[in-house]
């Protein structure tokens, strides 16, 4: 207890000492504030904003956890079907990777122009993102299963919709949560670069990628700042929310999960 | 009328491959109801996969099984097997794992609930019921492994190597309890095993597979009295039979 203390106030140290160093060198090169503003205008600006940066945090996050959802559910149906046939997986892996490694910037200006100006192509950005990381490991749950327990299964004449219901699908749930996890992540940043290209339905409306376009014309560089944290507080909350999920769902009975609970 | 073994070898092979060598080469062999047989060997005999084609998991490549005169695929419901690791479902109870059986053979809510009770009971586990798998002992969790097999009340248990991961001390123990339970219910056993000790303090027959391909080399009668406890290891007659067997099996391995 003592030591988490005292870790928690370390990283609270080089905070500050970031903070300062910020400051130090806006006075020590009189960097103008269009370049640099100071910690303390950003933070004026963050609470002055707030209304602003809550509704365009809204907007963007609607996008990354439907996006992130949508590609739940279309992952754990695709990795189904690579897990029933290895003759399917091996055609079609390759291609999983590709999606990836594709730069997702390169293939949002196609999205937009595919499925349109607005929210729903954010959310299609944030979609492609975020499918790999869930097929690649809820596929590597369900074909992982100890062979003996599929004979198990066999050997009390179990159905293969019994093996896949309560053995197969359980088994691979710690599996599928790395995989929402390492998503999660980058979901905001799928929502925020399809917002770069697709976020200006309605002016004034947009999410965060559409009001740092606006506040770099603007020229309003502590507003960008306010936005860059509001940006990195949506990704937190959406990483810190799946591990909840994870932990409500496996702390019975998975290790790791277990022992997060133990350390926290 | 003459009775119908229990389980029944006839001129038994096995390969994985058309041109691999093979792991069984013509295993003969009649097991009686309420036998207890253990099958010792070195690696690679093919005593695992023994248990599997009795267990009708994979096919005899020639020859037949007959399990109570039934070919194993059509006799999986008086048969359970009991694997090296106690193979939990890390997900449920231990209640729920020991009704796993039930529910997949698709009986009612009470009736598994009671008969898991009563198996709980039996093996001593009546108390974590509620609890999972990761808060158990390595002999616990084995126990809950064995409570699951007997769930179905089968006549045949097939065991592969239960106990080999368990320390000394919990594997006698656990050797003993296991002879306790078939005093209750008098199933017949196939157990296969690498300790020659445990072998013949559990076993009415103890059979010695030689390697390369898997054959049977020698059987050992073991007639010592039912029920056996800890003092029979400390007896003579245990020990001559120990010996007997792993002298026995040493020469199955030079062939």
């Amino acid at each position: 207890m003592k030591s988490k203390l005292k870790l928690l106030l370390n990283s609270v140290a080089v905070f500050a000492a970031l903070l300062a160093m910020w400051q130090g060198i806006i006075w020590a090169f009189a960097v103008p504030s269009y370049m640099l503003p100071s910690p303390w205008v950003v933070a004026k600006t963050f609470a002055m904003r707030l209304p602003d940066l809550w509704a365009s945090t809204m907007i963007s996050a609607e996008a990354a956890v439907g996006g992130l959802l949508a590609s739940i559910v279309v992952g754990v149906l695709i990795a189904l079907v690579f897990a029933r046939s290895r003759w399917i997986r091996t055609m079609f892996y390759p291609y999983t990777i590709l999606l990836q490694t594709v730069p997702i910037v390169a293939i949002a200006p196609l999205i937009l122009m595919w499925v349109g100006q607005g929210i729903l192509s954010v959310g299609v950005v944030a979609f492609i993102i975020c499918l790999a990381p869930i097929i690649a490991n809820t596929t590597q749950g369900l074909v992982s299963v100890d062979e003996n327990l599929v004979q198990l299964f066999l050997m009390h004449n179990a159905s293969q919709g019994q093996i896949l219901r309560k053995l197969r699908l359980p088994h691979s749930l710690p599996y599928l949560f790395v995989g929402v996890r390492i998503s999660s992540g980058i979901a905001v940043i799928g929502a925020i670069t399809g917002e770069l290209f697709a976020g200006s339905g309605q002016v004034g409306r947009g999410g965060i990628g559409y009001s740092i376009l606006y506040a770099q014309t603007q020229v309003q560089t502590d507003y960008l700042f306010a936005l860059v944290i509001a940006a990195t507080v949506l990704g937190f909350t959406l990483f810190f929310a799946v591990m909840f999920f994870e932990w409500l769902a496996l702390h019975h009975w998975h290790e790791s999960a277990a022992e997060s609970r133990a350390d926290g | 009328m003459t009775t119908v073994p229990e389980v029944l070898f006839k001129g038994v092979s096995k390969r994985f491959a058309a041109n691999a060598a093979p792991v069984l080469d013509g295993i003969d062999m009649s097991i009686e109801r309420g036998e207890f047989v253990s099958i010792v060997g070195p690696s690679g005999c093919g005593k695992s996969t023994l248990l599997k084609l009795v267990a009708g998991l994979s096919a005899c490549t020639s020859g037949e099984i007959a399990v109570n005169g039934m070919q194993p695929k059509n006799a999986r419901e008086m048969v359970s097997f009991v694997f090296q690791d106690a193979t939990l479902l890390p997900w449920r109870t231990v209640e729920r794992n020991v009704a796993l059986a039930l529910e997949l053979e698709g009986r009612t809510r009470d009736e598994t609930a009671a008969a898991v009770a009563k198996l709980l009971e039996l093996v001593g586990l009546a108390e974590v019921g509620k609890s999972y798998p990761r808060q158990l002992s390595g002999g616990m969790k084995m126990r809950v492994s064995i409570a699951r097999a007997l769930a179905t009340r089968p006549r045949v248990l097939l065991m592969d190597e239960p106990f080999a991961a368990l320390d000394e001390m919990t594997r006698d123990r656990m050797n003993e309890e296991l002879l306790r339970l078939r005093g209750e219910q008098n199933w017949t056993v196939l157990f296969v095993t690498h300790s020659v000790a445990e072998a013949v303090f559990l076993s009415s027959r103890v059979v010695v597979l030689a390697p390369h391909p898997g054959r049977v080399a020698h059987e050992v009668v073991v007639d010592l009295p039912y029920p056996r406890t800890g003092e029979t290891r400390e007896s003579e007659a245990f020990d001559a039979l120990v010996n007997k067997t792993s002298k026995l099996l040493r020469e199955a391995y030079r062939g």
